[in-house]
């Protein structure tokens, strides 16, 4: 690694462009500065096809005059750099108009550091433990007779801020990923997915092994009519319903741009539901602070089926007369506030209860490319992929081919009757979640497909 | 930057590279943000770094850096020539590349006005003239008038002697209209969702003339509110070309990549049913007057360049010819595991990633005979779908299902009543198979986007895809609004 992601030292920089800002006549400047070292392995066909590496600092500068606010953003960090960098901020501000309701950067307030957010063995991970890792993968499609695809990646970025207001907040994290899809003859496929601040925590022969297993199941496939069909989603399905209702949501600026289902109170989900926005929680990716150097504060989302909360940034939370949560994202940010660190409170059931609990339903692992159809509505249209059940009297008959679907994520939430005790973390969106399977009452399946 | 280049292809050769390519890239990039009536953001970003590319006992190792030094060179060749090793402890099948001459030159996008010169406080004005225009219009509770602009100066050097120099500029623009009203929430874009983009000047903004679209849109946006669903059915559907280009894109540009095509995207975005074997025996992918090539030379298109990401020269590749299946967009190493030259088609995103087999401007040929207006007229019973909404198909590219913002009811030829949450879905070939009118050159319009997804780790491409607007039968409608 070359890469200077010194914590303090990534700090001095923000604060020498604070100053240099300062002095160029802002009223208020916020600086952030986000170093990377990361790389990432790939393999298909059973062998490494990409393997790349990237070393990156950006310095992110909110230059505000009064109310006028310009953001540059540049990744030349010698002295030349950061010198334009400021001058070009300086020159956007003076010209734009005001931003009407500007509700100033953020004041400071103590932070306390993240534990377990930063692993030595992930910063220090080499190509050739990771390929050492896919090797594993690769033999254990190997001995199942399929074939293995997927990457592994690992990376360490340190994210360091410094505002007018007084803030000074520096984080370092790491994260590691390896996801696999095995291929096995006659349309099997099989997936699985490791996350981990700790890539030491990740278990490649096992992840290989589970997605070879489930190509092997899903041979030979058989066609089911679309239709109304009680579910069972496995975690990696289940993440995407997290992540829409995060997306489409639990965001101030969905609500406040009246695009967002959130009512407070509503009722949305079975009482099975609950779901927070929590940075410190241990099975997660822990994040002491957001990107605008707020303390992350735990949000509760859904309350046993309930809306509770949604998420703010400095912004949407000055619009609303209240405090940030802790949830914006690099300005300039036209999203809003996103929950990061989305997490769903597990059940009681076993994987063999959920399936168990069928009568005749479908097993599905994973959900392919879903889309909004209707936001508000949270109507999500998607596929399922690498590997759909047939269950029939709690038990599993046999692989059926892919099916489109066409859903309220809402109703999904308000079918759900039972959820599982185990839980995975996985990535999603944009940052990762902890996510159970559940069992759905009704889920609408509106198209087919040839594999 | 010979210094940086050709430092980082001396190190890579002395630590045992067959074959080495360096791109040193410098992107620029400004975005403005309107949002009901108010300024909400405005940004400037500037880019820097270079991506070294190795092939050692034939398997590839990348590396990247923002770091213009050639120190920094000598690390970056030293640490890609490691990564190729280690790729070579996992390794069935070496890489071996296509031959072709040196890439030798310069090009660059032709343009008028120089959208960097344009003062902000010009491009604000305009933006919020026509956001200002759309909120008159009673019932609309928010709008996002958005302006974008990049500009890439890119060094291509390689171990054969390539050594080649681009800029390459785009721009885009759009303004959206946002109704709602209880759980009912609907939006109308000018000029198509995401905006409007090209490889121009900023006289492409000004053609666009927002502020002269965006009131009779957001009009639309209101009226769909209260308009009826799109009932389920099969119909005749004639597509705009906002909706078009992207059926050509998610149905035609992707399943024809072959990188897709021999499994190397197959744990992120998937597979291709568009095999090989479909190539050789001549599959028919869709009616006779389906012709759609992948042409990288094309005016405005987001996908023109003089060379590709590996020194390839631009080209047009045919992919489907009169309806039959004829070609794939390739690279210097999958193309001849088919028994051709690469067609030019590999696309980095920046300096920190490696190039991937991408979109060109994958363009729908027109055909001659009828506008899309005479299409209209031609239609006795169908609908009229335009701006795309949302968007999904299966991991071999076959199921597709797409919403538009709004559907138009046709009767006798006319367009007439407004329809909500228009959807529609399919099979790939049948649903081209099926295509019965495509538009001529009165309507053949170049679209695009700047938000293409591939690869990990995640890349965005900008595309450009020329279309004319075509009509289909049969086609199964208003899914999930039954």
């Amino acid at each position: 690694m070359s890469v200077d992601i010194d914590p303090r030292r990534r700090l001095a920089l923000a604060e020498k462009v604070l100053l240099a800002a300062e002095q160029a006549g802002a009223t208020e400047a916020e600086v952030l500065v986000l170093a990377d070292d990361s790389a990432l392995t790939r393999f298909a066909n059973s062998e490494i096809h990409q393997n790349v590496a990237e070393t990156s600092a950006t310095v992110n500068l909110r230059f505000v005059v009064g109310k006028r606010v310009a953001v540059v953003t540049t990744g030349r960090t010698d002295n030349d750099g950061l010198v334009a960098l400021v001058e070009q901020a300086a020159s956007i501000a003076r010209v734009v108009e005001e931003l009407e309701d500007w509700g100033g950067l953020p004041e400071p307030q103590p932070i306390t550091e993240a534990e377990g957010g930063w692993s030595e063995a992930t910063a220090s991970a080499s190509p050739e433990s990771r390929a050492e890792g896919v090797r594993a993968v690769i033999a254990a499609a190997d001995e199942a007779g399929s074939v293995a695809y997927g990457s592994y990646s690992t990376g360490a970025e340190t994210i360091a801020i410094a505002n007018s207001k007084g803030i000074r907040a520096v984080q370092r994290q790491t994260s590691a990923q390896l996801l696999t899809v095995s291929m096995a003859p006659n349309g099997g496929t099989g997936y699985a997915e490791a996350v981990s601040v700790d890539v030491d925590r990740i278990d490649p022969a096992a992840i290989g092994r589970e997605a070879a297993e489930k190509a092997r199941a899903t041979q030979n496939p058989v066609a089911v009519e679309a239709g109304e069909w009680p579910v069972v989603l496995e975690e990696y399905a289940v993440v995407d319903i997290v992540d829409m209702l995060g997306y489409l949501g639990f965001s101030a600026l969905a609500v406040q741009e009246e695009r967002s289902f959130y009512e407070p109170g509503r009722r949305i989900g079975s009482d099975l539901v609950t779901m927070v926005d929590d940075p410190n929680d241990p099975n997660g990716l822990p994040m002491a602070f957001d990107f605008e150097g707020v303390p992350k504060e735990r949000v509760s989302l859904i309350d046993h089926g309930l809306c509770g909360e949604v998420v703010y940034d400095a912004q949407t939370a000055a619009r609303a007369g209240r405090q940030s949560t802790g949830h914006g994202l690099p300005a300039p940010n036209p999203y809003g506030p996103f929950p990061l660190h989305m997490v769903m409170s597990p059940g009681t059931s076993s994987r063999e209860d959920l399936i168990g609990g069928l009568d005749r339903g479908l097993l599905v692992t994973r959900f392919h490319y879903t889309n909004p159809v209707h936001p508000k509505l949270c109507v999500i249209t998607g596929m399922t992929r690498d590997g759909t059940f047939l269950v029939e009297d709690g038990k599993i008959v046999g692989p059926v081919r892919n099916l489109r679907y066409t859903m309220s994520y809402l109703d999904a939430l308000a079918g759900i009757s039972a959820v599982s005790a185990q839980r995975k973390t996985l990535k999603g969106f944009l940052g990762g979640v902890v996510v159970p399977a559940v069992r759905i009452d009704g889920w609408s399946f509106t198209g087919t497909t040839e594999h | 930057m010979r210094d940086i280049t050709d430092r980082a292809l001396d190190t890579a050769a002395s630590q045992g590279a067959s074959y080495a390519d360096v791109r040193v890239v410098r992107r620029l990039e400004e975005s403005i943000a309107v949002k009901s009536g108010r300024l909400e953001g405005v940004s400037s970003s500037e880019s820097e770094g270079f991506g070294v590319r190795v092939l050692v006992d034939g398997a590839w190792g990348f590396s990247s850096s923002n770091w213009l030094t050639p120190a920094e060179a000598d690390r970056v060749a030293a640490e890609a020539t490691r990564i190729a090793r280690a790729s070579a402890t996992a390794l069935r099948n070496r890489v071996a590349l296509d031959s072709r001459p040196p890439a030798l030159g310069h090009y660059e996008t032709p343009l008028d006005i120089d959208p960097f010169t344009v003062p902000f406080e010009t491009k604000i004005a305009e933006l919020l003239a026509a956001d200002e225009e759309a909120n008159r219009v009673k019932g609309i509770v928010y709008t996002e008038t958005t302006y974008g602009a990049q500009r890439e100066w890119k060094t291509f050097a390689a171990s054969d002697g390539s050594f080649t120099e681009q800029v390459i500029t785009h721009v885009g623009a759009g303004i959206e209209s946002n109704a709602a009203s209880g759980d009912e929430q609907q939006r109308r874009s000018y000029p198509d969702a995401g905006g409007g983009w090209q490889a121009a000047g900023y006289e492409y903004i000004r053609g666009l003339d927002l502020k002269g679209s965006a009131g009779v849109r957001a009009e639309e946006a209101v009226a769909l509110l209260t308009a009826p669903l799109c009932q389920p059915g099969r119909r005749t559907i004639i597509l705009d070309p906002s909706q078009l280009y992207l059926q050509v894109h998610e149905s035609c540009g992707h399943p024809t990549e072959l990188d897709r095509v021999f499994g190397t995207e197959a744990s992120y975005a998937g597979t291709s049913f568009m095999t090989t074997d479909l190539l050789e025996s001549g599959f028919r992918y869709g009616s006779d007057l389906i012709t759609i090539v992948a042409d990288a030379t094309a005016p405005g298109g987001m996908g023109t360049f003089g060379w590709d990401d590996e020194g390839v020269a631009a080209q047009a590749v045919p992919l489907v010819q009169n309806g039959i299946f004829v070609g794939y967009l390739s690279s210097r190493e999958t193309a001849p595991r088919i028994g051709r030259q690469s067609g030019g088609a590999m696309r980095a995103d920046g300096w920190n990633r490696i190039p991937l087999i991408r979109m060109t401007n994958i363009n729908l040929q027109p055909v001659p005979g009828m506008s899309l207006d005479e299409i209209v007229a031609d239609t006795d019973d169908g609908l009229y779908l335009a701006s795309n909404r949302s968007w999904s198909i299966d991991d071999r590219r076959l199921n597709f299902q797409f919403a538009t913002e709004v559907a138009y009811e046709i009767k006798g030829g006319k367009k007439g009543q407004l329809l909500r949450n228009p959807t529609y879905t399919g099979i790939t070939y049948e649903f081209w198979r099926s295509c019965d009118a495509v538009g001529d050159e009165r309507s053949y319009v170049m679209l695009g986007t700047p938000n293409c997804g591939k690869g990990e780790p995640s890349q965005t491409g900008h595309v450009g895809h020329a279309v004319p607007g075509a009509r289909f039968t049969n086609v199964q409608v208003g899914v999930g609004n039954g």
